[in-house]
């Protein structure tokens, strides 16, 4: 809302208030501004008075002009058609400030110039004000401008404009009265308001005119006629005022329903009656109903439009759009005026398939019905004075509203402890007055009364927030609550997420988060059991459109966008949901993934590094699931792996059995590079129960360690000598590990050694070689006659 | 004789002084003390003497041993400290290359953010509580005040996957969810850290996902008071000590009064800089006394209870904090830009 200061000064005395303060006094009421600034923001603009006005002998077209400026007489050079001896102009002097730039003393083909004479559309107008003749030459003022007095001040187009933007409860202050009834409480202000004197013919509408309102959209709806309009140009102060209010004047008729519009936040409507017939029935359209709207298009109505319609078709989409037919144009003689209030949800609907106008946002968010017969008039006082027009008495009425002011209970102490400020009796019956509320007081309790044009004021609350703005949030002083000492705590999942992110960053991956709305092709990706998709109705675009079921898509554009960037070694993972739907109902599992490639840990001159491998990326999950507790309830399969990993390097993660997650390369035909990824269930490991940390006694004895050698197909796992190994090795064996694989020169093709490190100890006693030996070799023989091995010769 | 073992004696002390490695004081040692050694060889000669002269020259002989033995003792200990240095001095290495880089992942900063809220508000005895980001119209909208077709739902234009389903647009919904599912309607104090869900198109200031936190206490006799005292404990605990907060009036559906707060500029202290935008304060969240049709509508007696609720947003507070100017920073994860958040706070001071 754009709020002219020559406007609002009708209404309440600014003789004394700066534009500035006012905005700002208007901030801490809670209504921001965009900006504050003048509807032309030009300087060192005066009334000029051409003297003589020569052609240029050199040039074809600039003229050689002295131009009376009331303190001295200055020769300008102006290139305009349209200049001439004995007019009256604008000037910008020496030093003015257009939006142009600044004018200076300036030579043209050889004659100096000392100003410019000035079109309206160098002043800086917004060009959507302009017509075409306001840039195709100067501008010449009427006679009666005077010479060397400021030029837009004269124009009135110096006016200062406030651009606020409201918060969406404030439908009062979507009107120029609403907002002096603001600007009055902040300041402490009387509002003075039009007074409206008509002067009606003998005609009256009712004997004429026919009125059916058959939906119950409609509150309120009043008519009238005004009959021999002439149409023309609008006064000045009208034009500047809707100018300044960012309405582009049309002719006089149109402006004043802006006008009125403005001052009164009262959308009108007017038809031209002839066109109109007698009939006027408001009703909700039938569907397949069409009707071309002033915008010259035909529209297709829906059951939610409410239409005003005549005797035989829609004339206008009611609060939205007004109708071809019925529009005023330049030989409308007669109007029929209506002022009228509808249902806001439908006008919300249609304006929102429609056009979202000045009119149809007021109606979107509430209209007084108090101001709907004021605003009426108030068209017609305009009509009669500025158009020419003759009112007929009476007014077509349908009205179901109340105009009562709303009583609200108050009691003292619910103000005192909702704003937690020492606000007294006295200081509340100085400020509902203020705000144009009246009240009585009973046993400290303030039965308010609130005028209809407040929409937003109905409980106590709403109350108790007003009388907060003016007394002022500022004297809130702040204390904490006091309640009963108890500690805080963390949900299970902000829990598990912190450990996961400590965890995972000591081990070197950088923490990323990711959108969770992904594209079509994106969305199957690394999805490791089939799962329904929640896919959005109207996506913005084809890169955000359905939910994720899997982190990793995301990791991988991370991984690009940084390899673009020349980054080799990326080691990163995401907490963050996956979302599905099981039957009717909608999934967002917690879920880790993790994406790591390039050099782990190096140092370049030292020629050490430590390559991202399968093996490694084990190695992260291995301890991270230690570290959550879950050592020995873990295992890795090969079982249906998923399709974007490569079908050889890579694995299920199973904790207790249950699959909760992979581990893998990801498969060249999706990523060329080598780069390996991880996801975990976490909505699975959130549950876990895990066993506390218990204390293990050190071993007393010292333990005894062997190495064993074998040769086996490649086919055979490592996982699977070792279980054989375990299931021989008794008690006594206490560790196993691998240190040496081996393929290549003195192994067959088909064939590799497998070398493991064994470790032998007993907590009770120091073992002796005998009973290792019989182990050992029981192992020995274990492997090679269950498993297709042998013993590998030193 | 004894000439001769003084003689002796002078010729290893010289010959000893000589010496300039380990080697040649064992090869000197062994040369004089060895079995085929003068040592040993005057010895030996004892046999032809007198039992007095035995005595005597005994005497002598093991003093002159005990003295030759100290001699070489020190000699050794002085060479192998020597040869220590010059092993330290050989190993000397260059501490000026660079080291092996060890790697420590970052946290990102929209978590720094929010673990440092969640811990302010933990330590104030405030749960930590969660909710769905597919949320039902019922809970992001209708529990808030919002009914259907209300003007202040265009602020939020959603993204809907069915006519009752869409992406949260703010993390409130969890504060009717909480009320709600508080059969016994006690007292609450929660803060609801997500991610939310915009249909706004990205650029430098607007994000179609970013997170909040949202605040909610419940309780007899919550005021306007506790909130500005609870916020100011957010302010300083963000951005420092000296801060203070501000309230402006403002317009949310599910509080009424509604408001605006601002903290002093924490570049300037309050005298104005391009931060503030000349100002001195920075807005940083909203808030206001919980609706009473809110309160009403989740089970709450809106006359025996009041309540706060404050929304902020970690994004934009990361931003205010660290100076980033791009919002799509948080979600392109350009390592560079995460690797700068790897490391404590520090202050200003």
């Amino acid at each position: 809302m754009r709020l002219s200061k020559d406007f609002l000064s009708d209404y309440i005395d600014l003789s004394n208030i700066s534009y500035s303060d006012l905005a700002d006094k208007m901030v801490f009421a809670g209504n921001e501004y965009e900006s504050i600034g003048k509807l032309c923001n030009a300087t060192g603009l005066v009334v000029g008075y051409v003297e003589t006005c020569e052609n240029h002998p050199e040039s074809d077209h600039l003229h050689i002009c002295n131009v009376n400026l009331g303190s001295e007489t200055v020769q300008i050079l102006c290139g305009a058609p349209n200049v001439k001896a004995g007019e009256k102009v604008i000037v910008a002097t020496v030093g003015a400030e257009l939006p142009g730039g600044t004018i200076k003393k300036a030579k043209l083909a050889g004659m100096e110039s000392h100003g410019m004479i000035c079109s309206l559309a160098e002043l800086g107008l917004e060009s959507k004000y302009l017509k075409e003749e306001d840039s195709a030459g100067i501008h010449i003022l009427d006679d009666d401008a005077p010479v060397g007095e400021d030029a837009l001040h004269y124009l009135g187009l110096d006016d200062e404009i406030i651009d606020f933007e409201l918060t969406a409860d404030r439908a009062d202050l979507l009107s120029v009265i609403g907002m002096a009834y603001e600007v009055g409480a902040i300041y402490d202000k009387k509002v003075t308001l039009p007074e409206i004197h008509l002067h009606e013919t003998k005609e009256n509408i009712n004997d004429i005119m026919k009125l059916e309102v058959k939906t119950e959209n409609c509150s309120i709806y009043l008519g009238k006629i005004v009959r021999n309009v002439t149409i023309k140009e609008s006064p000045k102060f009208i034009k500047n005022r809707l100018m300044a209010s960012g309405i582009r004047p049309i002719n006089n008729v149109v402006d004043i329903s802006n006008y009125v519009m403005l001052e009164y936040g009262q959308p009108l409507h007017f038809f031209d009656k002839d066109r109109l017939g007698d009939e006027v029935i408001v009703r909700m359209s039938s569907n397949e109903e069409t009707l071309t709207t002033l915008d010259g298009k035909e529209r297709t109505l829906k059951d939610t439009d409410i239409v005003i319609a005549n005797a035989n078709v829609p004339v206008a989409l009611a609060g939205v759009m007004g109708g071809l037919e019925t529009e005023i144009e330049k030989d409308t003689k007669n109007i029929f005026i209506e002022a009228a209030i509808f249902e806001p949800t439908h006008i919300r609907y249609t304006s929102k398939a429609i056009l979202r106008s000045e009119a149809s946002s007021r109606y979107e968010k509430g209209v007084d019905p108090y101001r709907t017969l004021l605003a009426l008039n108030r068209a017609c006082e305009l009509l009669e004075l500025y158009a020419g027009g003759e009112v007929s008495s009476g007014v077509l009425t349908h009205d179901t509203t109340n105009k009562e002011d709303k009583k609200i209970e108050v009691p003292l102490e619910k103000v005192q402890s909702v704003l937690g400020m020492p606000i007294t009796k006295e200081d509340v019956c100085e400020i509902l007055p203020r705000l144009g509320f009246s009240y009585e007081i009973k046993y400290n309790t303030f039965e308010v009364s609130v005028p209809t044009r407040r929409l937003d004021v109905n409980i106590k609350e709403d109350v108790i927030a007003e009388i907060g703005k003016i007394y002022g949030y500022n004297k809130v002083v702040g204390t904490l609550p006091i309640d009963k000492i108890r500690k805080g705590t963390y949900s299970k999942k902000a829990k598990l997420e912190r450990v996961i992110r400590k965890q995972l960053t000591a081990l070197g991956l950088n923490q990323v988060i990711t959108y969770s709305l992904v594209s079509e092709e994106d969305i199957e990706k690394f999805v490791s059991s089939e799962k329904d998709s929640v896919i959005l109705n109207s996506p913005m675009s084809e890169d955000r459109k359905i939910m994720r079921k899997s982190l990793i898509p995301s990791l991988l554009h991370v991984y690009e966008y940084n390899i673009a960037r020349n980054r080799k070694d990326i080691s990163i993972f995401e907490t963050g949901s996956i979302y599905y739907k099981e039957k009717e109902t909608y999934k967002e599992d917690f879920t880790l993934s993790g994406l790591m490639s390039g050099v782990y840990e190096e140092n370049t001159w030292q020629g050490n590094k430590m390559n991202v491998d399968f093996y490694l990326v084990k190695g992260i999950i291995e301890n991270l699931l230690g570290f959550l507790g879950l050592t020995n309830r873990y295992q890795f399969d090969t079982e249906n792996l998923v399709k974007e990993l490569h079908p050889g390097m890579s694995a299920r993660i199973l904790i207790d059995r249950e699959v909760v997650g992979f581990i893998g390369r990801v498969h060249p035909s999706v990523c060329k590079q080598e780069v390996y990824v991880f996801e975990l269930n976490l909505q699975k490991v959130l549950d876990l129960k895990v066993k506390p940390i218990k204390f293990k006694e050190i071993p007393k004895f010292p333990s005894v360690k062997k190495d064993v050698a074998f040769i086996v197909k490649k086919e055979i796992t490592s996982k699977e000598i070792e279980e054989v190994i375990k299931k021989a090795g008794s008690r006594i064996l206490t560790n196993i590990d691998v240190f040496d694989v081996y393929e290549g020169e003195n192994v067959k093709e088909d064939e590799k050694s497998i070398a493991y490190a064994l470790t032998f100890s007993d907590p009770n006693k120091t073992l002796n070689d005998e009973e290792v030996t019989v182990i050992f070799e029981k192992i020995i023989d274990e492997v090679t006659s269950k498993l297709p091995a042998e013993l590998r010769n030193k | 004789m004894k000439e001769k073992v003084e003689n002796l004696k002078k010729e290893i002390t010289e010959k000893v002084k000589e010496v300039i490695s380990l080697k040649e004081l064992n090869d000197l040692k062994v040369e004089y003390l060895g079995k085929k050694g003068p040592i040993n060889e005057l010895s030996s000669m004892m046999r032809d003497l007198s039992v007095d002269e035995k005595k005597e020259f005994g005497r002598v002989l093991n003093e002159v041993k005990t003295e030759v033995g100290n001699l070489f003792d020190t000699a050794r200990k002085e060479l192998e400290e020597k040869e220590l240095n010059e092993k330290l001095e050989r190993e000397k290495i260059d501490i000026t290359l660079p080291s092996s880089k060890v790697h420590v992942g970052s946290t990102h900063p929209i978590t720094k953010v929010i673990e440092e809220i969640e811990d302010l508000f933990v330590s104030m005895g405030y749960d930590v509580v969660e909710g769905p980001e597919i949320e039902e119209d019922l809970y992001n909208f209708e529990k808030l005040n919002l009914p259907k077709g209300h003007p202040a739902r265009d602020a939020q234009d959603s993204f809907y996957i069915t006519e009752e389903m869409l992406l949260r647009t703010q993390t409130s919904p969890v504060q009717a969810r909480t009320m709600d599912a508080n059969l016994e309607k006690t007292p609450i104090r929660v803060i609801c850290p997500g991610k939310v869900y915009r249909r706004d198109d990205d650029d430098a200031t607007h994000s179609h996902q970013f997170t909040q936190i949202e605040g909610l206490v419940v309780g007899e006799n919550i005021s306007l008071s506790h909130l500005k005292g609870t916020l100011e404990e957010v302010a300083k605990k963000l951005f420092g000590e000296d801060r203070e907060v501000r309230f402006r009036p403002s317009f949310f559906p599910f509080t009424e009064p509604s408001l605006e707060v601002d903290v002093s500029c924490f570049k300037c202290g309050g005298s104005g800089c391009s931060i503030c935008k000349g100002t001195g304060w920075i807005e940083i969240l909203g808030s206001g006394m919980v609706h009473p049709n809110v309160l009403r509508g989740c089970g709450y007696d809106p006359e025996k209870y009041t309540g706060f609720a404050f929304g902020m947003g970690p994004e934009r507070i990361a931003m205010l904090k660290y100076g980033i100017h791009d919002i799509r920073n948080f979600y392109i994860d350009d390592l560079r830009f995460l690797e700068d958040f790897n490391r404590v706070e520090g202050s200003e001071e």
